[in-house]
C-alpha cells in the first residue's frame, strides 16, 4: 500500500473533527447531567446557565448517597441475582436448542422471539396478582424473577446462535471420553463460548439495572426499592433539587459507562443478537 | 459477529488429555458418520460405551431433559401464565377488594365496554401512534445519517462510534430525568439556547403544556433510540461490498445516485428489521413518558401502556387495565408477526 496523500490525510482528520462535533452534540445531555451534578443548587437556578462547574461541590453526591445509596445496593443485588437466574436458565436451554435436535426446537425459538415483544405492563399486571397471592410482593427474589423475563428469552436466542457454531467434533470427542451431557456442557461448551456467555450476562445485568416497570409495580416498600424507582420518587418529591437529582442520575449511569469501557466488544454483539434470528 | 469454528482452541482445551487430542485430530473434518451413530445411540462398543448400559442411557435422557425442562416451565409460569391471567382478568371485575376476599366476579365484556367507551381510548390510541411514528422516523433518519457518516474511514472513528452507544445503555429513567432538566421551562438549557438563537421569543413550556409535551417525550425518545438505529444500519452498510461502489464510481455515479440505486436497495432488509424492532419496542414505551410527564398534562402524552398502568395501579381497576393491556398485546403481536415474516424473507433472500 502506498502512503496516503497528505491532503487526503488532512481530509480524514477533518472528518474526525466533524465526528467529534456530532458526538459532542449527541452526548451533550450527559455532559449537562454531569455538569449539574457538581454545581450548587442555587447556581443551577441562575440565568444564563453555567457551562462549567467553576465552583464544584460534592454536596449533590452526598445527598444522592444519602437518599439513593440503599437503592443502589438493592439494584446491584437484584441485577446480580438476575444474571445468575438468566444464565442458569438460558445457557442450558440455548445448548439444547442448538444441538439436541429437539422436535419442538423451532416452535420454542419462535416462542422465545415472540415473548420478547410482550408489553411489560401486561406481565406486571398479572404478576402483581400472582405475587400478592404467593407473597412475593416487596421481595427482591420476586423482583429478580420478574426482571429475568426481560433477559432470559434474549439470552437464550443470543446464546443459541453462538453455541450452534461449536463444532460437533468437540462434543463427540467428549462423549467418546465418557463425559455426560452436563459435564460436556459445563467443562467444554461454556468455556469455549465464554464471550457470548459474558455478553448475555452483561445484558441481563443492564436490563435488570434499568428496569423501572417491574420495580414500580411489584415493590412499594422503600426498603427494597431499586434505584430507578428511588430516582422517580425523588423527582416527584424534590423537583427543584437538580444538583442532588443529577448526581443520583450520574450514580445510576455508572454501570452502563463502566460496561461500555470494559466490555464494548461484547455490547455490539448483544445489541442485535438476542432479538434477530441469525 | 459469529464464532468461526476453528481447530486451534478446541485442541488447546483438550491439551490436558493427549489421548483425546490425538483422537480429535484423527476425526474427519465433518464427522457426520459419528454424529448419526451417536444420535441413534448405537455407539461402537469400545472402552467407553456409556450408551450401551440401559441405566446409563436413562440417566442421560434425564440429564438432557434437565437442559430445557426448567426453562420451559419457567416460560410457562412467567410468560404463559401472565398472558392467560391477563385475558381472564379482563373479563373480571377485579378490584382492590379482590385481594382480600379473593372474589372477582366475571362481568363479561364490561371492562372492554368501559375502556372502549372511554373518550380517553381514542386519545391514547392516537397518542401512541403519533409517539411511535414520530420517534421511529427521526431515530431512523438520524441513525442512518450517522451510519453513513461513520462508514467513511477516519482516525478515531471506532472510538467515537462506540461512545455514541452510551445513551442506549443508560436506564431510560435516567435519560428521562436528564431531559426533565434539559427541558425545564425556566432553567433548562434547551430554552436558553433557543432564546439566544432567536428561534423562540418566550420559553417553551415543554413539559407542562399539553401542546408541547408530546414533542418533548418524542425528542427524549429519539435521543435514546438513535444509537440502536445507527449500530444496526452501520452493520448493514459494512456488509455491502466496496467493489460495488467502486464499479458504480467508475460508471460515473454521483454520491446521491450511489445512495439511491445501490445503498438504499441493498440496505432494505436491514431497514425493515430495524424499523420493525423499533416499532415493537416503541409501542410499549413506558419509562420515558412516566418520568418526563407522568402521561400528562391533561393526558397529552397518555399512551396505551401508561393508561393500562394507571387503570390498574392508580385507579385499581385491574380488569380494565388488563383490557387495555390486551389491546396493546394485539397491536404488538400483529407487528411482531409482520417483523418475523420480514426476517424470514430476508433469510430466504440471502
Amino acid at each position: 500500500m502506498s502512503t496516503p496523500h497528505p491532503r487526503a490525510g488532512a481530509r480524514r482528520w477533518a472528518l474526525t473533527g466533524l465526528a467529534l462535533l456530532i458526538v459532542g452534540v449527541l452526548l451533550f445531555p450527559l455532559y449537562w447531567m454531569f455538569n449539574a451534578s457538581l454545581q450548587p443548587s442555587h447556581e443551577l437556578l441562575s440565568i444564563p446557565p453555567r457551562w462549567f462547574p467553576t465552583d464544584p461541590t460534592l454536596d449533590g453526591y452526598r445527598a444522592a448517597f444519602d437518599s439513593q445509596g440503599r437503592h443502589l445496593v438493592i439494584s446491584l443485588f437484584v441485577a446480580c441475582g438476575n444474571v445468575v437466574i438468566t444464565l442458569a436458565l438460558a445457557a442450558p436451554l440455548a445448548w439444547a436448542l442448538a444441538k439436541f435436535r429437539l422436535r419442538f426446537a423451532a416452535l420454542l425459538l419462535f416462542v422465545l422471539l415472540i415473548v420478547q415483544m410482550l408489553p411489560g405492563i401486561v406481565k406486571a399486571n398479572s404478576l402483581f396478582q400472582l405475587y400478592s397471592e404467593i407473597g412475593l410482593l416487596n421481595n427482591t427474589i420476586g423482583l429478580m424473577l420478574a426482571q429475568s423475563t426481560l433477559s432470559v428469552p434474549f439470552a437464550a436466542v443470543l446464546l443459541r446462535a453462538q453455541l450452534r457454531e461449536i463444532p460437533a467434533e468437540v462434543v463427540e470427542a467428549a462423549a467418546l471420553d465418557g463425559a455426560g451431557a452436563w459435564r460436556t456442557f459445563l467443562r467444554i461448551v461454556v468455556p469455549m463460548s465464554r464471550n457470548s456467555v459474558i455478553t448475555a450476562g452483561l445484558f441481563a445485568f443492564l436490563f435488570s439495572w434499568a428496569d423501572f416497570l417491574f420495580a414500580v409495580t411489584l415493590t412499594s416498600r422503600d426498603a427494597i426499592t431499586p434505584v430507578t424507582v428511588g430516582i422517580y420518587r425523588f423527582v416527584g418529591a424534590n423537583a427543584t433539587d437538580w444538583n442532588a437529582l443529577m448526581a443520583s442520575a450520574v450514580l445510576a449511569s455508572v454501570p452502563a459507562a463502566v460496561l461500555l469501557v470494559v466490555a464494548q466488544r461484547y455490547i455490539s454483539v448483544g445489541l442485535t443478537g438476542g432479538s434477530v434470528k441469525d | 459477529m459469529t464464532m468461526t469454528p476453528r481447530r486451534g482452541p478446541v485442541v488447546r482445551i483438550f491439551a490436558g488429555s493427549r489421548r483425546l487430542a490425538s483422537r480429535l485430530a484423527a476425526l474427519p473434518n465433518r464427522a457426520s458418520t459419528a454424529k448419526y451413530k451417536l444420535r441413534s445411540g448405537a455407539l461402537p462398543a469400545g472402552r467407553h460405551a456409556p450408551l450401551a448400559d440401559p441405566r446409563t442411557s436413562k440417566r442421560q435422557t434425564l440429564a438432557r431433559l434437565g437442559f430445557y425442562v426448567p426453562a420451559v416451565l419457567y416460560l410457562a409460569v412467567f410468560f404463559g401464565y401472565p398472558l392467560a391471567a391477563n385475558v381472564v382478568m379482563s373479563f373480571q371485575d377485579y378490584t382492590v377488594t379482590s385481594f382480600y376476599d379473593g372474589g372477582a366476579p366475571f362481568n363479561g365484556l364490561a371492562n372492554y365496554a368501559a375502556v372502549l367507551g372511554d373518550e380517553l381510548f381514542s386519545t391514547t390510541l392516537w397518542n401512541t401512534v403519533v409517539f411511535t411514528v414520530a420517534s421511529l422516523a427521526f431515530q431512523f433518519a438520524i441513525g442512518l445519517g450517522l451510519a453513513l457518516f461513520f462508514r467513511r474511514h477516519f482516525p478515531l472513528s471506532g472510538v467515537l462510534r462506540a461512545l455514541l452507544l452510551l445513551p442506549w445503555l443508560l436506564p431510560l429513567l435516567v435519560s428521562g430525568t436528564v431531559f426533565r432538566w434539559l427541558l425545564d421551562q425556566d432553567y433548562g438549557v434547551v430554552n436558553h439556547l433557543l432564546l439566544n438563537l432567536g428561534l423562540i421569543d418566550d420559553p417553551v413550556p415543554w413539559l407542562v403544556s399539553p401542546d408541547h409535551a408530546m414533542a418533548a417525550v418524542v425528542i427524549a425518545n429519539v435521543w435514546i433510540g438513535i444509537p440502536f438505529n445507527m449500530v444496526i444500519l452501520y452493520g448493514g452498510l459494512t456488509s455491502i461490498s466496496p467493489q460495488l461502489y467502486e464499479a458504480a464510481a467508475l460508471d460515473g455515479a454521483g454520491a446521491w445516485q450511489r445512495f439511491r440505486h445501490l445503498t438504499w436497495p441493498l440496505l432494505r432488509p436491514v431497514t425493515s428489521v430495524v424499523l420493525m424492532l423499533g416499532l415493537v419496542y416503541t409501542i410499549k414505551a413506558f419509562d420515558v413518558v412516566m418520568v418526563l410527564t407522568q402521561a400528562g398534562p391533561a393526558d397529552a402524552t397518555q399512551l396505551l401502556s401508561t393508561w393500562s398502568y394507571q387503570l390498574s395501579f392508580t385507579q385499581l381497576h385491574f380488569g380494565q387495565g388488563a383490557a387495555v393491556g390486551n389491546v396493546l398485546i394485539v397491536i404488538a403481536m400483529l407487528f411482531a408477526l409482520v417483523y418475523l415474516r420480514a426476517v424470514r424473507r430476508e433469510q430466504a433472500g440471502r
